[in-house]
């Protein structure tokens, strides 16, 4: 019995002391960590959105969606977080648009586990710099090989399915714009 | 083995003679997977190495104070709630560093060098002797990690530190960077030392095996003159 008591009277203190220190430090670094965060999210929304000088959160819909402006104050666009599957993981990207939805200001990729050398060449700019070209309106298209229409992009050699994601993601996230955009909310 | 007891035999004893990588092939895991870059390899080793430092030392100082039956159980929490930290404390200051390792730093807490340092000589030494074998350990895993991370960086995508330092004719070999790569380089990273230590062995047995026929000779006479004597 006595064994027992020290056993649960150790591993007690133990615990305790431990989510003490846990909980002073998280304290010390949380507002850092939020910081960061949003710190990794402007700068994204101003590479989407080179022109833009000022950005802010839109609030009232259920996305995460970003205001863009230029140094007088107008609209020139939005900027909207999308994540979907690739090949081996989420890939998260920032999206910019023009206010009409009609074109692709830019295209960041934040994070993403593709292949080295083959899939994560969507990180590249000579990929996501096809994007400000294309015509987004119905849909986006990656094709293989060669661009037929003003829909498409070009598929990453070696790297179709990671590239097919991007596409897949933007579409999904214009798709929620325009939805947004219809009941009038941006 | 005279000397075993001080406290620079202790961290020796990390660095080559009982290497986690190459000698115990412990903590294999986060070896494989962050090793595609050295920078990783060392921010890795070093998060390991202050783990492994102060876990070691709190489990010494307080390894009186715990029941035999939960001492595993007690490890984990001081191990965990060092790893934590690490992992706040970098997610806070290096986002960047800490984006690269991803999960691999929350995994500390179960790497094999750790736990098993942690029984097999903090449980049953003093502070200070700890303090040095973990310090001894966690340089052996670094330096491990900076090889393997300089080998694949180098191979893989012509650069060390971020920095190109081969030319562009050289084709980076991808599969250096590649899971596959990992298992190549380390495989044939064993493969010398272990080839190394037999040749010293070798070498070892070599020399007893002649000292052992030059004291024969010599005391081969004086031998039989006692046995006569006796006689």
């Amino acid at each position: 019995m006595n064994n027992v008591t020290k056993m649960l009277v150790t591993l007690v203190v133990i615990g305790a002391i431990s989510g003490g220190l846990l909980a002073k430090i998280f304290e010390w670094a949380d507002p850092q960590i939020k910081a960061n965060a949003q710190r990794e999210t402007e700068r994204a929304i101003f590479v989407v959105h080179p022109e833009g000088k000022k950005q802010e959160k839109l609030t009232g819909i259920p996305d995460e969606l970003y205001k863009v402006m230029d140094d007088k104050g107008n609209l020139i666009g939005y900027a909207m977080p999308v994540k979907g599957n690739g090949f081996q993981g989420v890939i998260k990207m920032m999206m910019g648009v023009s206010p009409d939805l009609k074109k692709i200001t830019g295209l960041t990729v934040l994070d993403q586990v593709e292949t080295p050398g083959l899939g994560s060449e969507i990180t590249k700019e000579s990929f996501t710099d096809q994007f400000k070209k294309v015509d987004p309106t119905p849909a986006i298209v990656g094709k293989k090989g060669a661009t037929e229409t003003a829909n498409d992009i070009l598929t990453i050699t070696g790297a179709t399915i990671s590239s097919k994601a991007v596409v897949k993601i933007m579409n999904l996230g214009l798709d929620e714009l325009r939805k947004l955009k219809k009941e009038g909310k941006i | 083995m005279s000397k075993s007891n001080s406290p620079l035999n202790d961290f020796m004893n990390g660095i080559w003679k009982q290497n986690p990588i190459f000698k115990q092939v412990l903590g294999t895991c986060p070896t494989l997977a962050v090793t595609v870059s050295i920078v990783n390899g060392v921010a890795m080793g070093l998060a390991t190495t202050f783990v492994l430092l102060f876990s070691s030392l709190i489990i010494s100082m307080i390894k009186k104070l715990i029941p035999n039956q939960v001492r595993i159980a007690a490890y984990i929490v001081v191990i965990a709630t060092f790893v934590t930290i690490v992992d706040i404390v970098m997610k806070a200051q290096f986002p960047d560093l800490s984006k690269a390792l991803g999960p691999f730093i929350p995994l500390i807490v179960v790497n094999c060098i750790i736990l098993g340092r942690a029984e097999a000589f903090a449980s049953k030494n003093t502070v200070v002797r700890s303090g040095f074998d973990a310090l001894g350990m966690g340089a052996g895993f670094t330096l491990a990690l900076i090889v393997i991370g300089s080998i694949r960086e180098i191979l893989g995508s012509n650069k060390l530190f971020g920095f190109v330092v081969l030319p562009d004719t050289v084709e980076p070999m991808l599969i250096f960077i590649l899971p596959a790569g990992a298992f190549l380089t380390l495989g044939i990273l064993f493969g010398i030392a272990n080839n190394y230590e037999q040749k010293k062995k070798d070498k070892e047995i070599q020399k007893a095996i002649t000292a052992e026929r030059s004291t024969k000779l010599v005391t081969a006479p004086a031998s039989v003159q006692t046995e006569t004597e006796e006689a």
